[in-house]
Protein backbone atom coordinates (compact mmCIF):
# COMPACT_ATOMS: atom_id res chain seq x y z
CA UNK A 1 0.00 0.00 0.00
CA UNK A 2 1.80 3.42 -1.29
CA UNK A 3 0.08 6.48 0.17
CA UNK A 4 0.89 10.03 -0.52
CA UNK A 5 -0.71 13.20 -0.08
CA UNK A 6 -0.33 14.45 -3.49
CA UNK A 7 -2.95 13.73 -6.49
CA UNK A 8 -0.51 10.56 -7.82
CA UNK A 9 2.09 8.43 -6.75
CA UNK A 10 5.46 9.08 -8.04
CA UNK A 11 6.29 7.12 -10.57
CA UNK A 12 3.31 5.25 -10.95
CA UNK A 13 0.01 5.57 -13.29
CA UNK A 14 -3.42 5.97 -12.02
CA UNK A 15 -5.30 2.88 -13.39
CA UNK A 16 -8.39 2.97 -11.24
CA UNK A 17 -10.39 4.88 -9.20
CA UNK A 18 -12.24 3.67 -6.11
CA UNK A 19 -13.22 6.66 -4.43
CA UNK A 20 -12.78 8.18 -0.68
CA UNK A 21 -11.59 5.83 2.15
CA UNK A 22 -11.75 7.00 5.47
CA UNK A 23 -10.29 5.89 9.04
CA UNK A 24 -11.07 7.86 12.37
CA UNK A 25 -10.42 7.29 16.19
CA UNK A 26 -11.41 9.31 19.33
CA UNK A 27 -8.61 9.18 21.87
CA UNK A 28 -9.32 10.10 25.74
CA UNK A 29 -5.96 11.40 27.56
CA UNK A 30 -4.92 9.39 30.09
CA UNK A 31 -5.56 10.97 33.56
CA UNK A 32 -2.09 10.67 35.37
CA UNK A 33 -0.64 11.97 32.06
CA UNK A 34 -3.32 14.94 31.63
CA UNK A 35 -1.93 15.65 36.02
CA UNK A 36 1.58 15.62 34.70
CA UNK A 37 1.57 17.75 31.78
CA UNK A 38 -0.67 20.16 33.62
CA UNK A 39 2.60 20.94 35.92
CA UNK A 40 4.12 20.86 32.69
CA UNK A 41 2.04 23.73 31.62
CA UNK A 42 2.83 26.19 34.36
CA UNK A 43 6.96 26.28 32.67
CA UNK A 44 6.46 25.58 28.96
CA UNK A 45 8.01 22.67 26.82
CA UNK A 46 7.17 19.86 24.98
CA UNK A 47 4.65 17.71 26.34
CA UNK A 48 5.93 14.51 25.00
CA UNK A 49 3.13 11.83 26.47
CA UNK A 50 0.70 14.10 24.28
CA UNK A 51 2.84 14.17 21.27
CA UNK A 52 3.21 10.44 21.02
CA UNK A 53 -0.76 9.25 22.30
CA UNK A 54 -1.99 11.87 19.13
CA UNK A 55 1.06 10.19 17.07
CA UNK A 56 -0.05 6.83 17.83
CA UNK A 57 -3.73 7.53 17.42
CA UNK A 58 -3.07 9.75 13.67
CA UNK A 59 -1.67 6.32 13.14
CA UNK A 60 -4.54 4.27 14.05
CA UNK A 61 -7.23 6.58 11.96
CA UNK A 62 -4.80 5.87 9.04
CA UNK A 63 -4.70 1.89 9.47
CA UNK A 64 -8.18 2.18 9.64
CA UNK A 65 -8.33 3.92 6.26
CA UNK A 66 -5.93 1.48 4.84
CA UNK A 67 -7.61 -1.36 5.68
CA UNK A 68 -10.71 0.49 4.15
CA UNK A 69 -8.71 0.82 0.67
CA UNK A 70 -7.54 -2.87 0.81
CA UNK A 71 -11.03 -4.08 1.45
CA UNK A 72 -11.57 -2.57 -1.99
CA UNK A 73 -8.96 -3.81 -3.55
CA UNK A 74 -6.75 -1.09 -4.15
CA UNK A 75 -3.04 -0.49 -3.40
CA UNK A 76 -2.77 3.19 -2.81
CA UNK A 77 -4.05 5.85 -1.39
CA UNK A 78 -3.57 9.51 -2.58
CA UNK A 79 -4.30 12.49 -1.48
CA UNK A 80 -4.32 11.61 2.53
CA UNK A 81 -5.57 14.58 4.69
CA UNK A 82 -5.47 14.58 8.35
CA UNK A 83 -8.24 16.41 10.54
CA UNK A 84 -8.23 16.89 14.37
CA UNK A 85 -11.18 18.29 16.38
CA UNK A 86 -11.45 18.29 20.13
CA UNK A 87 -14.76 16.31 21.05
CA UNK A 88 -14.70 17.44 24.74
CA UNK A 89 -12.66 18.42 27.38
CA UNK A 90 -9.72 15.45 27.22
CA UNK A 91 -10.72 13.55 24.26
CA UNK A 92 -9.92 14.46 20.52
CA UNK A 93 -10.94 12.87 17.12
CA UNK A 94 -8.09 12.06 14.85
CA UNK A 95 -9.39 11.54 10.97
CA UNK A 96 -7.55 10.39 8.14
CA UNK A 97 -9.02 10.42 4.56
CA UNK A 98 -8.29 9.64 1.09
CA UNK A 99 -8.51 8.60 -2.35
CA UNK A 100 -8.56 4.60 -2.87
CA UNK A 101 -6.77 3.61 -6.48
CA UNK A 102 -5.20 1.63 -8.06
CA UNK A 103 -1.57 2.11 -9.60
CA UNK A 104 0.80 0.57 -11.96
CA UNK A 105 4.86 1.61 -12.72
CA UNK A 106 5.33 3.30 -15.29
CA UNK A 107 7.74 1.42 -17.21
CA UNK A 108 11.47 1.98 -18.29
CA UNK A 109 11.61 2.85 -21.75
CA UNK B 1 -0.59 34.02 50.64
CA UNK B 2 -2.64 33.79 46.93
CA UNK B 3 -0.14 36.45 45.71
CA UNK B 4 3.00 35.00 46.84
CA UNK B 5 2.06 31.41 44.65
CA UNK B 6 0.81 33.61 42.04
CA UNK B 7 3.83 35.72 41.87
CA UNK B 8 6.30 32.57 42.25
CA UNK B 9 4.10 30.38 39.28
CA UNK B 10 4.45 34.04 37.39
CA UNK B 11 8.17 34.27 37.90
CA UNK B 12 9.25 30.38 37.25
CA UNK B 13 6.36 30.75 34.52
CA UNK B 14 9.00 33.11 33.03
CA UNK B 15 12.87 32.38 33.78
CA UNK B 16 12.11 28.66 32.74
CA UNK B 17 9.39 29.27 30.41
CA UNK B 18 11.96 31.45 28.46
CA UNK B 19 14.86 29.53 29.01
CA UNK B 20 13.20 26.75 27.53
CA UNK B 21 11.94 28.58 24.95
CA UNK B 22 15.45 29.54 24.08
CA UNK B 23 17.27 26.72 24.05
CA UNK B 24 14.37 25.18 21.31
CA UNK B 25 14.77 27.69 18.88
CA UNK B 26 18.32 27.60 19.11
CA UNK B 27 18.16 23.79 18.80
CA UNK B 28 15.77 24.66 16.05
CA UNK B 29 17.86 26.81 14.08
CA UNK B 30 20.81 23.94 14.01
CA UNK B 31 18.19 20.76 12.68
CA UNK B 32 17.26 23.52 9.72
CA UNK B 33 20.48 23.69 8.82
CA UNK B 34 21.36 20.27 8.95
CA UNK B 35 18.00 19.00 6.59
CA UNK B 36 18.64 22.12 4.36
CA UNK B 37 19.76 19.75 1.27
CA UNK B 38 15.52 19.02 1.08
CA UNK B 39 13.38 21.50 0.13
CA UNK B 40 9.79 21.61 1.14
CA UNK B 41 7.18 22.88 -1.30
CA UNK B 42 3.40 23.29 -0.71
CA UNK B 43 2.83 21.99 -4.41
CA UNK B 44 0.83 19.09 -5.65
CA UNK B 45 1.16 18.70 -9.06
CA UNK B 46 1.66 15.34 -10.69
CA UNK B 47 4.76 15.98 -12.49
CA UNK B 48 6.99 12.93 -10.89
CA UNK B 49 5.66 10.13 -13.31
CA UNK B 50 9.16 8.84 -14.63
CA UNK B 51 9.96 5.29 -14.15
CA UNK B 52 11.39 4.65 -10.79
CA UNK B 53 10.19 7.38 -9.16
CA UNK B 54 9.50 6.42 -5.25
CA UNK B 55 7.11 8.46 -2.74
CA UNK B 56 5.98 8.16 0.39
CA UNK B 57 3.82 9.81 2.83
CA UNK B 58 5.59 11.52 6.04
CA UNK B 59 4.16 12.53 9.19
CA UNK B 60 5.50 14.56 12.18
CA UNK B 61 3.92 16.42 15.10
CA UNK B 62 4.41 18.11 18.54
CA UNK B 63 2.34 19.24 21.52
CA UNK B 64 3.99 22.39 22.49
CA UNK B 65 2.72 24.04 25.95
CA UNK B 66 2.54 27.33 27.04
CA UNK B 67 3.56 28.61 30.36
CA UNK B 68 2.19 29.99 32.55
CA UNK B 69 3.66 33.84 32.38
CA UNK B 70 2.64 33.75 28.75
CA UNK B 71 -1.48 32.56 29.83
CA UNK B 72 -1.54 35.79 32.14
CA UNK B 73 0.26 37.79 30.05
CA UNK B 74 -2.35 36.98 27.06
CA UNK B 75 -5.48 37.17 29.42
CA UNK B 76 -4.05 40.98 29.97
CA UNK B 77 -3.39 41.48 26.87
CA UNK B 78 -6.81 40.13 25.53
CA UNK B 79 -8.60 43.34 27.35
CA UNK B 80 -7.56 45.44 25.33
CA UNK B 81 -6.69 43.90 22.20
CA UNK B 82 -3.78 43.38 19.82
CA UNK B 83 -0.93 41.01 19.08
CA UNK B 84 -0.57 38.53 21.10
CA UNK B 85 4.14 37.64 20.89
CA UNK B 86 3.72 35.10 23.54
CA UNK B 87 1.56 32.71 21.71
CA UNK B 88 2.93 33.67 18.72
CA UNK B 89 6.08 32.17 19.25
CA UNK B 90 4.90 29.15 20.96
CA UNK B 91 2.89 28.38 17.75
CA UNK B 92 5.98 29.11 15.48
CA UNK B 93 8.34 27.19 17.44
CA UNK B 94 5.76 24.10 17.40
CA UNK B 95 5.56 24.37 13.58
CA UNK B 96 9.05 24.91 12.66
CA UNK B 97 9.52 21.07 15.25
CA UNK B 98 6.69 19.13 13.66
CA UNK B 99 8.10 20.36 10.13
CA UNK B 100 11.49 19.09 11.04
CA UNK B 101 10.29 16.06 12.54
CA UNK B 102 8.83 15.02 9.27
CA UNK B 103 11.76 16.13 6.86
CA UNK B 104 14.09 14.23 9.48
CA UNK B 105 11.89 11.13 8.63
CA UNK B 106 11.45 11.86 4.87
CA UNK B 107 15.94 12.47 4.96
CA UNK B 108 15.80 8.65 6.84
CA UNK B 109 14.02 7.32 3.77
CA UNK B 110 16.52 9.10 1.13
CA UNK B 111 14.41 11.38 -0.07
CA UNK B 112 15.54 14.62 -1.90
CA UNK B 113 12.61 16.48 -1.66
CA UNK B 114 9.44 16.83 0.20
CA UNK B 115 6.12 18.11 -1.66
CA UNK B 116 2.21 18.87 -0.90
CA UNK B 117 3.53 19.90 2.49
CA UNK B 118 -0.09 20.01 4.83
CA UNK B 119 0.23 21.87 8.03
CA UNK B 120 -2.60 21.34 10.76
CA UNK B 121 -2.91 23.15 13.87
CA UNK B 122 -5.30 22.17 16.75
CA UNK B 123 -4.96 23.38 20.28
CA UNK B 124 -5.10 20.85 23.04
CA UNK B 125 -6.97 22.17 25.94
CA UNK B 126 -6.32 21.30 29.63
CA UNK B 127 -6.90 22.36 33.03
CA UNK B 128 -4.58 23.88 35.70
CA UNK B 129 -3.00 21.76 38.93
CA UNK B 130 -6.04 23.80 40.58
CA UNK B 131 -8.39 22.80 37.77
CA UNK B 132 -9.83 26.55 37.21
CA UNK B 133 -7.53 28.08 34.39
CA UNK B 134 -7.49 26.70 30.82
CA UNK B 135 -4.07 26.51 29.85
CA UNK B 136 -2.80 26.70 26.14
CA UNK B 137 -0.98 24.47 24.69
CA UNK B 138 -0.74 23.75 20.79
CA UNK B 139 -0.64 20.12 18.38
CA UNK B 140 0.75 21.03 15.38
CA UNK B 141 1.07 18.24 13.03
CA UNK B 142 2.93 18.31 9.31
CA UNK B 143 2.96 16.42 6.54
CA UNK B 144 3.67 15.82 3.26
CA UNK B 145 4.90 13.03 0.30
CA UNK B 146 9.03 12.57 -0.13
CA UNK B 147 10.35 12.44 -3.45
CA UNK B 148 13.15 9.77 -4.15
CA UNK B 149 14.33 9.90 -7.90
CA UNK B 150 16.75 7.14 -9.47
Amino acid sequence: MILTNIESVPGHRVVEHYGLVQGSTVRAKHVGKDILASFKNLVGGELASYTELLNESRAVAEKRMVEQAQATGANAVINIRFSTSSISQGAAELFAYGTAVKVEKIPWK
Amino acid sequence: MEIIVFLILLSLGYFVGQSIEKSHYKNIIVREAELLHIPVTTDKKTQFDGAGTQGRLFVGNVVISGDYFKLVGSSLRSLVGGQITFYETLADRARREAILRMKAQANNWGAEKVVGLRLETSSVGGKGPSGESKLVSVEVVAYGTGIKQP
